[in-house]
């Protein structure tokens, strides 16, 4: 079973209708004992860094998330809760988790696209991974597969917490962690085949760990 | 790098796909749900629903379609149609749908964009444009007038002011649809596009034109859009997705290839 974090940051459902459709058991939870018996926990993000920082401290679900991290729980954070599992945020002035050191940053609107043209912000569309390490999660992805983004930060971990990256203007982290602690900036949700084949990744490694303990 | 979207269109009436015919009305041609999951099994990097059933009592049968869409293909979609509030954009995100389109709405409301953008975050709220070619005047600089109703009412609003003004307003996009255009299949109107385009920071949809690949390509080419709206084209088996795109991929722009 995995978790679904409710945050009360906004629609999850899209989350689990993914899930649903690739047959993976999961909940929309805020329960700690809940989370703590299931087998990983995805972290979607919706909204604003400070207001989900705001009722994530409100909720207590900051402390469980480092518990449960702390103690081997798979997580995957996606789009804001990528952003989230850093150190800090610009956008609300925001001390975000700190599972992963790094801090995000804003799109520059100075930056250029390949036709020269000033980048729109928010940076949103199809846009190609570049991995810079080995990652379980884009086991069997084809290299040139896309995935749906949406997003005005993007998240700048410290280096050798980069596992992939995306060229919008200049190239940015798209995918981060470590193995069990992943994060990917776009939403693997609305990402077609590939985004789906992720999260089956994902919950792969949840079923290895639950079953080696 | 950030690839170029195609985007079929599909208009749904009483729950059921429908193309409107001039002096004949609306004649049926499909299941939307089924055609959806096609295009998105081919390939489209996002779908749009109008709804135009005309009476607001058939809503429900709409949001029913817009669920059993979400449960079924995983790529963002929009709808768009008989949405006037907070409450009715509130409704298909729930449903499942990612972004909201508004038109005339928000010409004769501008205030529902801000209202819609604070309640859900800009990237939800797509701004509609109708725009029909006019001549230059004081009222309308830029040549270009926001028209609704399907051109029949014309609104006296520059539609470069009226581009920006949803910008600043906090749209996160712009579908741009020429009623000169719309129909003819001679192409996306260019000029119109690669001006709207170059003077905002959010992505544009050009729509309104499409009658080969070509236009695709010319529309997020030479029109500086980010994506391209098709309809007929698709649906008549002109083309399939993957046929434009692999012409798009040719003329080397970049699309989505794998899915």
């Amino acid at each position: 079973m995995l978790s679904i974090l409710d945050y009360r940051a906004g629609n999850l459902t899209s989350v689990r209708r993914a899930l649903d459709y690739l047959g993976i058991p999961c909940t929309i939870t805020a329960d700690p004992q809940e989370i703590e018996s299931g087998s990983g926990i995805i972290f979607p993000g919706v909204g604003a860094a400070g207001t989900a920082m705001h009722h994530l401290q409100a909720s207590g679900l900051d402390r469980v998330l480092h518990e449960q991290t702390q103690k081997g729980k798979p997580l995957l954070g996606i789009c804001l809760g990528c952003q989230i599992v850093l150190d800090y945020s610009p956008e609300n002035d925001t001390r975000t988790l700190g599972l992963v050191p790094g801090r995000c940053e804003r799109f520059d609107d100075q930056w250029t696209d390949g036709q020269g043209l000033p980048i729109n912000i928010p940076h949103m569309g199809w846009n190609n991974i570049r991995l810079q390490a080995p990652c379980r999660l884009f086991t069997d992805i084809a290299d040139e597969a896309a995935f749906y983004f949406v997003h005005s930060y993007y998240p700048a971990p410290e280096a050798e917490y980069v596992l992939g990256t995306t060229e919008y203007g200049q190239s940015f982290c798209s995918v981060l962690g470590r193995p069990g602690l992943w994060a990917v900036q776009f939403h693997p949700e609305k990402s077609g085949r590939p985004g789906l084949k992720l999260l089956s990744n994902f919950y792969q490694y949840c079923l290895e760990v639950a079953g080696a303990q | 790098m950030l690839n170029k979207r195609i985007i079929p269109c599909l208009d749904v009436r009483d729950g059921r796909l429908t193309k409107g015919i001039k002096f004949k009305g609306n004649i049926d041609i499909g299941d939307p749900v089924e055609t959806a999951q096609r295009y998105y099994e081919q390939g489209a990097d996002e779908i749009v629903f109008y709804d135009i059933t005309a009476s607001h009592e058939k809503r429900s049968i709409f949001l029913d379609v817009v669920e059993r869409v979400a449960s079924k293909i995983f790529i963002p979609f929009s709808v768009g149609g008989g949405i006037a509030s907070v409450d009715d954009m509130r409704q298909v995100l729930w449903a499942g749908a990612e972004k909201i389109s508004i038109n005339s709405a928000a010409v004769k409301e501008p205030g529902l964009i801000e209202q819609g953008a604070a309640a859900f975050g800009s990237q939800c709220i797509v701004v509609g444009m109708d725009v029909l070619r006019v001549a230059p005047s004081e009222t309308i600089p830029s040549g270009y007038e926001i028209v609704i109703h399907g051109g029949r009412k014309h609104m006296g609003i520059d539609a470069l002011w009226w581009a920006r003004e949803v910008q600043r307003r906090g749209a996160g996009e712009i579908c741009l649809n020429s009623i000169d255009a719309d129909g003819t299949k001679d192409g996306y109107e260019l000029t119109l596009t690669r001006l709207i385009a170059d003077n905002v920071r959010i992505p544009v949809i050009a729509s309104g034109g499409a009658g080969t690949p070509r236009h695709m390509a010319e529309a997020v080419t030479t029109g500086h859009a980010s994506a391209a709206l098709i309809a007929s084209i698709v649906h008549y088996g002109q083309y399939t997705i993957p046929e434009i795109k692999q012409i798009m991929h040719d003329q080397g722009v970049p699309v989505r290839m794998i899915w």
